[in-house]
């Protein structure tokens, strides 16, 4: 009774760098874009009408924070009018009661807020800022407002072992989603991927955790979970394909296949100079790696080419300086011994210090690499 | 599945859904979070009769004139499944 679509089906709507928080593995990129070079609103009211053209159904506004932009309410109001599906992504902060009742007399259908841990200690040192509390309240706001509540959580060593305390919270506030994505490792988070790659052994029991908590949440809650690449034998499907389900555009307005490809020495399509539909369809920067045509060995040859479709270009590009060779993740990769040093790591008993392996009530906070801040924004 | 859909039940779009028409693909589409589904003519039928006031029966019926074929088990597990993930909530009176 379903099918599978074609053409991109979301727009990723990066606002704005600028953010309250400062979280160590932010996927925004390391030069962060300055608040005096963001497009105007009428500039994303063109991009959301474009996007809407194209084939696009739901649009994510996140950031940084989107809740910083003074026009997001206008902006939900426009995209829903266009019957798009708009999804907020935020940090809370700046979510005020009055705020979102006017996102949801807007049009808005649904929010996903950040948590950094299941508690004000760890969360609060991890987010840069004394922040939990309020995304409580937000979170139960959402509820009381009568949307669909997602939990966004980033796992990483420093709180993957509170991993059965964060899906308490979860339950505890009737989230309709959480998304347990561990860290991807790009930009602030490749930087500080010592601190944050944990370990097989915490990995293993975050795994038996979510998978009792998803028998017992059947029905109530989704419970999604994002392996670490890492860890896997063969790479993920990026995007589902290079510039095949998702694009991304930017606070200056730059468009991207996804969130890291900014990392990429491929020429700039930016929505202020060309139509949305041309950069989907023609620009040199989606076109680059659509289909299986560009794909060295071992993926030309390789009988899962179709499937993890060479794995991701950034991380190709991130770990050997060269995009078009195969994800070194994958085991058939020659590159694959770049990953298996970073796992070694994790995994010595040299290695960075674990937190905990005990399930503590309490968070254990033991010496780790350090972590280094994103800043809150770009220096104008 | 432990549960089946009840005949009688009336199932109608969970509020976090919503289904529209798609005119770059000419399709009906159903937009949950993080989720487009999209519809193939029957599904939209049988989705088009999820108003709170048709039954589970009734949806049979209508489906069995309009394609002039037995469409019980079809609608049925069409629903379950959509049910199991709470974007279709079906009340049983």
């Amino acid at each position: 009774m379903t099918e599978t679509p074609d053409g991109p089906l979301g727009l990723l709507a990066e606002l704005t760098h600028a953010c309250p928080l400062s979280c160590a593995y932010c996927s925004n990129p390391l030069e962060l874009t300055k608040r005096s070079a963001e497009l105007t609103t009428d500039d994303w009211r063109r991009v959301l009408d474009e996007a809407a053209d194209l084939g696009v159904l739901q649009s994510h506004f996140s950031g940084g924070e989107p809740l910083l932009r003074r026009d997001i309410v206008d902006l939900v109001a426009h995209a829903s009018g266009l019957g798009l599906y708009t999804n907020l992504v935020t940090s809370a902060i700046g979510l005020s009661r009055p705020r979102a009742e006017a996102l949801r007399d807007a049009g808005l259908d649904h929010v996903q807020v950040s948590i950094q841990a299941d508690e004000p200690v760890l969360s609060d040192q991890l987010a840069g800022i004394s922040s939990f509390d309020k995304k409580m309240e937000a979170a139960r706001l959402v509820k009381e407002l009568g949307w669909p509540l997602t939990l966004n959580v980033v796992l990483h060593r420093q709180n993957i072992d509170r991993i059965g305390a964060i899906l308490e919270r979860v339950e505890e506030l009737q989230a309709d989603r959480v998304e347990l994505a561990n860290t991807q490792y790009y930009g602030w988070a490749l930087r500080n991927r010592e601190a944050l790659l944990p370990s097989r052994e915490q990995l293993e029991r975050a795994e038996q955790v979510t998978r009792e908590a998803r028998e017992r949440l059947r029905g109530r809650t989704d419970v999604i979970y994002v392996i670490p690449d890492y860890y896997s034998r063969y790479p993920k499907p990026c995007m589902g394909g290079w510039g095949s389900r998702q694009l991304v555009v930017g606070p200056e307005g730059n468009a991207w296949p996804c969130l890291s490809a900014h990392e990429l020495p491929l020429p700039r399509a930016n929505v202020t100079e060309h139509d949305l539909g041309w950069i989907w369809r023609s620009s040199p920067l989606f076109t680059a790696f659509r289909g299986t045509d560009w794909m060295p060995d071992p993926c030309r040859s390789c009988e899962r080419r179709e499937v993890d479709l060479g794995g991701c270009r950034c991380q190709a590009f991130q770990l050997t300086g060269d995009m078009t060779r195969t994800d070194p993740v994958c085991v058939l990769s020659p590159d694959r011994g770049i990953i298996d040093a970073a796992v070694e790591a994790a995994n010595s008993d040299e290695g960075p210090a674990v937190p905990s392996h005990e399930p503590a009530r309490e968070p254990v906070l033991v010496p780790v690499p350090a972590l280094v801040s994103r800043p809150h924004r770009a220096d104008e | 599945m432990t549960s089946t859909v009840p005949r009688t039940g009336r199932p109608r779009l969970a509020r976090f859904v919503k289904m529209r028409y798609d005119k770059a693909r000419e399709r009906q589409v159903l937009l949950g979070p993080e989720t487009v589904v999209v519809l193939n003519p029957t599904g939209a039928d049988i989705l088009g009769l999820c108003d709170g006031a048709h039954s589970v029966g009734d949806i049979v019926d209508e489906l069995g004139r309009r394609y002039d074929r037995v469409v019980d088990d079809e609608v049925t597990s069409f629903l379950e499944r959509l049910a199991s993930r709470r974007w279709v909530e079906i009340p049983d009176d």
